[in-house]
């Protein structure tokens, strides 16, 4: 059995006692929700994005300290990064959660290299693979208040 | 005790089982119960040795089959104190059956603007299928609240039930762990004109249960939850509410007629059993009642009561402010389910912890986020309790929730 350590590393429970970037961003910031019908833990993630930059980045709700602290570094990692940039870390990162995606048809990946830096601490979660969804719910929720800023 | 627990424990070949050494703490039952070695050799001695289709074949084997098979609804009748077996219909779990009655009953009887009274407390499975019935019919859904300690408030009981035609509610809370007084939101629901639907996926695994003493409608529960096997379930139903229900499933085993232009559903219990039931589950659900029968319910029940009210001792004493126990703690009107916050651990992290040292149970909304949402949480950790729990493994949840407040440093 993996051992805790693996799961709650030093800077996980950093980030998840003092989150960053917590908050609200009034419209028009892009908003999304997203829910782990599991547990009932609920994500808010709130996007400013200005011409291809992320220009800020609020998160808000309640959950484990895997979710919050994913939510956290995510919110750290995506401040300042081009549209582009973001999606590839978002595939580098479900990547290490052993989640490959397809990409839509006529799609490429993007030719990005993105470091996970402090986001690494998580790729214990791995071996706990009921807390993956925790891990990747704030993830999730970024890819959908995206998609509602860059549809705007 | 009243229950010798080590032996009952020693006839359950999993909780043997040690990881890493340490063994099982299992304290999920509430979620799923863990099964005895006399329903694992049941089920299996059946498949070995008579094994057939039930009632289509006129060999003797298939013959053997079906009778096993209602020697198993035979001995629900008895264990619930049904007045016929044919009133007892196999489903493939509660929900199931809930659904059975929400959409075969419902759409037959229900109109727009009809009103359906529902319990603040309910399962998802209690739930769902009015919402689905609502949103096709236009019924209103009426909802009857809760008191701080977490028993229904019946408060406005009446004026709620006026006009209804049907109430709906649990007989024992999967979060709170509340026992209702079933008989009494029966008369009442009688007395509104209303039927009364039982959600007792909670309470038969864990009482003396008698559907006629309650003078319910319908009655709801699964196996799995009782020492049996996954896969079945029952819904008990007065006869002729049940005569008068058009069919639910349609396929083989339901009809006495298919013709070209239509079709003639089969007497009870088949008309609610479409297509090949699930056979050796219900000769395992057999084993598991007449276990539990051997235990006697009456002292199940008076054992659990034991263990709820040590666990309320021993948690309060030890964590006092630390620990919020959610629901009555009067063990007369609970049973031994406890949903609780510890120090500001969220319960994932909690029970990821406490898994560490093989304490099992459950967090999350456990399928009741309206209620969730009255307790201003997301989640509960939940400890579940039954038959083959002692006070050692209450001690092993104290013991281990020590060690969840060093990791996050609370």
């Amino acid at each position: 059995m993996p051992g805790l350590e693996d799961l709650y590393r030093e800077i996980i429970l950093d980030h998840y006692r003092t989150p960053r970037n917590r908050g609200e961003l009034p419209p028009p910031a892009a908003h999304a929700v997203g829910h782990n019908p599991l547990c009932g833990d609920e994500i808010d993630v709130y996007l400013q994005v200005d011409g291809d930059t992320i220009t800020d980045v609020k998160v808000g709700g309640q959950g484990c300290s895997i979710s919050q602290s994913s939510a956290s570094m995510m919110s750290q990692a995506v401040k300042g990064r081009s549209v582009t940039e973001v999606r590839a870390l978002v595939r580098r990162f479900k990547g290490m959660m052993s989640i490959e995606e397809e990409l839509p048809e006529g799609e490429r990946a993007p030719e990005v290299e993105v470091k996970l830096g402090d986001l690494e601490a998580l790729q214990g979660v791995v071996k706990f693979p009921v807390r993956i969804k925790c891990a990747t719910l704030a993830w999730n929720t970024l890819i959908e208040a995206l998609a509602e800023a860059t549809s705007a | 005790m009243t229950l010798d627990v080590a032996s009952i424990q020693a006839q359950f070949p999993l909780l043997q089982r040690k990881i890493n050494g340490q063994r099982l703490v299992y304290l999920d039952s509430a979620n799923t119960s863990q099964k005895p070695r006399v329903v694992i050799d049941a089920m299996t001695n059946f498949m070995e040795t008579s094994y057939a289709p039930i009632n289509r074949s006129a060999y003797q084997l298939a013959a053997e089959a079906t009778e096993a098979f209602e020697h198993a609804r035979k001995a629900v009748r008895r264990f619930i104190n049904a007045p016929h077996a044919d009133d007892v219909i196999f489903t493939k779990n509660a929900t199931e059956g809930l659904n059975l009655v929400a959409y075969s009953w419902g759409r037959a009887n229900l109109r727009a603007g009809d009103v359906v009274v529902l319990t603040q407390m309910e399962h998802h499975a209690n739930i769902v299928p009015w919402h689905m019935l609502a949103a096709e019919r236009g019924i209103e859904l009426r909802w009857v609240p809760l008191t701080n300690d977490g028993q229904l408030d019946l408060t406005n009981l009446s004026s709620l039930l006026d006009g209804a035609k049907a109430f709906a509610f649990t007989a024992m809370s999967n979060v709170l762990g509340t026992i209702t007084p079933v008989r009494q939101l029966c008369d009442a629901a009688h007395a509104a004109g209303a039927l009364a639907i039982v959600d007792a996926c909670q309470y038969v695994p864990h009482n003396v249960t008698d559907v006629q003493a309650w003078d319910a409608d319908f009655v709801a529960f699964s196996s799995h939850k009782m020492c049996g096997p996954s896969g079945i379930g029952v819904l008990w139903g007065r006869q002729a509410l049940l005569e008068g229900m058009p069919p639910f499933l349609g396929g083989g085993n339901m009809i006495a007629d298919v013709r070209m232009d239509g079709f003639a559903p089969a007497e009870l219990p088949a008309k609610f059993e479409a297509g090949t039931p699930p056979i050796t589950e219900a000769i395992g659900l057999h084993a598991a009642i007449d276990f539990l029968e051997d235990l006697g319910m009456a002292n199940v029940r008076r054992h659990e009561m034991e263990i709820a009210t040590y666990a309320m001792d021993t948690l309060n004493e030890r964590y006092g402010d630390d620990i919020c126990l959610h629901g009555p703690t009067n063990v007369e009107v609970r049973g031994a389910t406890f949903s609780f916050g510890f120090r500001n651990i969220h319960p994932h992290d909690l029970s990821q912890v406490l898994d560490q040292r093989n304490v099992c149970l459950r967090a999350g909304h456990h399928c009741v986020k309206p209620l969730m949402r009255l307790l201003n949480v997301n989640a509960t950790a939940r400890a579940s309790f039954y038959l083959y729990n002692d006070q050692h493994d209450v001690d092993a949840l104290a013991d281990a929730l020590d060690g969840a407040s060093d990791i996050f440093g609370l």
